[in-house]
């Protein structure tokens, strides 16, 4: 049933009321939908923000998250005050004061292959904005699965990408990328860091695209890739086209959603298992030891300029990873070496390469100089 | 013979902070013209191609517009001027 406007409303949306192509109609269509927002992130800010304003009936939000100080340069759904808030009470707070008239409905958890069928089915249109693989893929199957389009956008530095799939002759996501990166090969955003302002541009792309597919017109990004340089202001469409050997949207051999973690590997579980072969010291041993006068210690960072220029140890010595190896006959091999990074896994590395090449008396900082802040002293920045 | 090879930016860190690299020599075909990449930045090409010398399954080579696994996957044939564009899956979000 169509639902009618109420007065306030038609004040409220009077600029999308005179528009050709919306019109009342076209913004009873938009009171009707119903559109979930897989995570309130950087991408999934401007996202529910825009389809609030636009007077998207019903929005759906999943996270599981709470947000962070360091949330804020980019997720401009939550505030100062909102540090350490659940996400989805700071998006339901903040998305009401912006439209009251929308229904916000809320999913405190990780979407699963247990509850994304039911999940998603509740909904017309899901609109990505995960910061991970897996739930892209699970996102993208279940896509499939239930027939819905599936708006998609990803970012990475300066860099974004957004596309719509998931409709009824266009690719998917699996059309695209048929597999994930080997774990650890990708950077994430917390790892290679992430323009604030680009999930803006990106998300705003996915909440244009998710309106367009409401009202069905113009042209959508099915079957397109857009891609979004910030630093040089280019944006190019690339041509998509939908494989007929896609096990998902092709052939259709996915026919029940899958394990994700394992399809796209587990990187915290396999960084744990590479660390657990190197001898270690802790920050507290470690600050003993310095405290207590030893000066038989040398301290190697291996983190990249611009991250000591952020934060470091006193004491230590900057060696980036890379140049380990040309560096190594500036290092004592007599000596005990204590050798460190943000959190300890590039150092592991270091260690094990060290320890190759002769240096017997090598030990990672564990944790880093993150567990260093932690434990020893707050006044080195996290970051 | 000219081929522009632009690249990712998360591949940056791997080709000197070019983005967009240009070839003179003769690339008849797209493994031709990686093949040239590699020659001069070895590290980006390691990321973009398996070890058996297959394009990896989270990167897509497009040439122009049209993506090579809809071609003739490495063996898509070049014309002069061609650009070839890198874009490999990223998960931010």
């Amino acid at each position: 049933m169509t639902p009618t406007l109420t007065t306030d409303e038609i004040q409220r949306y009077s600029r999308h009321l005179i528009l050709p192509d919306v019109g009342v109609a076209g913004q009873q269509k938009l009171k009707a939908a119903r559109v979930l927002t897989v995570g309130a992130g950087g991408l999934g800010s401007p996202v529910a923000l825009y389809l609030a304003a636009a007077g998207v009936g019903t929005l759906g939000v999943i996270d599981f998250d709470v947000v962070d100080v360091s949330n804020l340069q980019r997720q401009i759904l939550h505030g100062t005050k909102d540090v350490g808030r659940s996400k989805l009470e700071s998006a339901r707070a903040r998305l009401h004061d912006l439209n009251p008239h929308v229904r916000v409905e809320t999913y405190e958890t990780r979407l699963t292959s247990a509850n994304a069928l039911e999940i998603i089915g509740g909904y017309d249109i899901v609109v990505d904005g995960t910061d991970n693989f897996a739930t892209r893929y699970l996102t993208n199957d279940a896509c499939v699965l239930l027939g819905k389009p599936n708006v998609y956008g990803s970012i990475f530095r300066f860099e974004g990408q957004a596309s719509v799939f998931g409709m009824a002759d266009g690719p998917c996501y699996r059309c695209l990328f048929p597999e994930p990166p080997p774990p650890g090969s990708v950077p994430s955003c917390a790892e290679g860091g992430v323009f604030g302002v680009l999930p803006g541009i990106v998300g705003t792309i996915q909440a244009t695209e998710t309106i367009k597919l409401i009202l069905g017109i113009g042209e959508t990004l099915a079957g397109r890739l857009l891609l979004i340089d910030a630093q040089s202001m280019q944006f190019r469409a690339m041509t998509l086209r939908k494989d007929p050997a896609c096990p998902a949207c092709g052939t259709r051999t996915i026919t029940t959603l899958i394990d994700y973690d394992e399809f796209c590997g587990s990187p915290g579980a396999e960084t744990m298992d590479d660390i657990d072969d190197v001898l270690e010291i802790t920050p507290r041993e470690l600050a003993a030891r310095l405290s207590g006068g030893d000066d038989s210690l040398d301290l190697i960072d291996v983190r990249e300029p611009y991250e000591w220029a952020i934060a470091h140890i006193d004491g230590a010595r900057l060696v980036p990873l890379g140049q380990i190896p040309k560096s190594l006959s500036s290092l004592d091999k007599t000596r005990e070496i204590v050798v460190m990074c943000r959190s300890g896994v590039r150092s592991a590395d270091a260690v094990r390469f060290m320890q190759s090449q002769g240096f017997a008396r090598v030990r990672n900082l564990a944790g880093g100089i993150l567990r260093w802040s932690s434990d020893v002293d707050p006044r080195v920045p996290r970051y | 013979m000219a081929i522009s090879i632009v690249l990712p930016r998360a591949l940056h860190q791997y080709a000197r902070g070019s983005n967009v690299v240009s070839l003179d020599e003769p690339c008849p075909t797209v493994a031709d013209a990686l093949a040239s990449l590699g020659a001069r930045l070895p590290a980006v090409t390691d990321r973009l191609l398996t070890e058996q010398g297959e394009l990896r399954p989270h990167v897509n080579v497009f040439v122009g517009t049209e993506s090579v696994r809809f071609l003739d996957g490495l063996e898509t044939e070049l014309a002069d001027g061609s650009t070839l564009t890198i874009v490999p899956a990223v998960s931010g979000g």
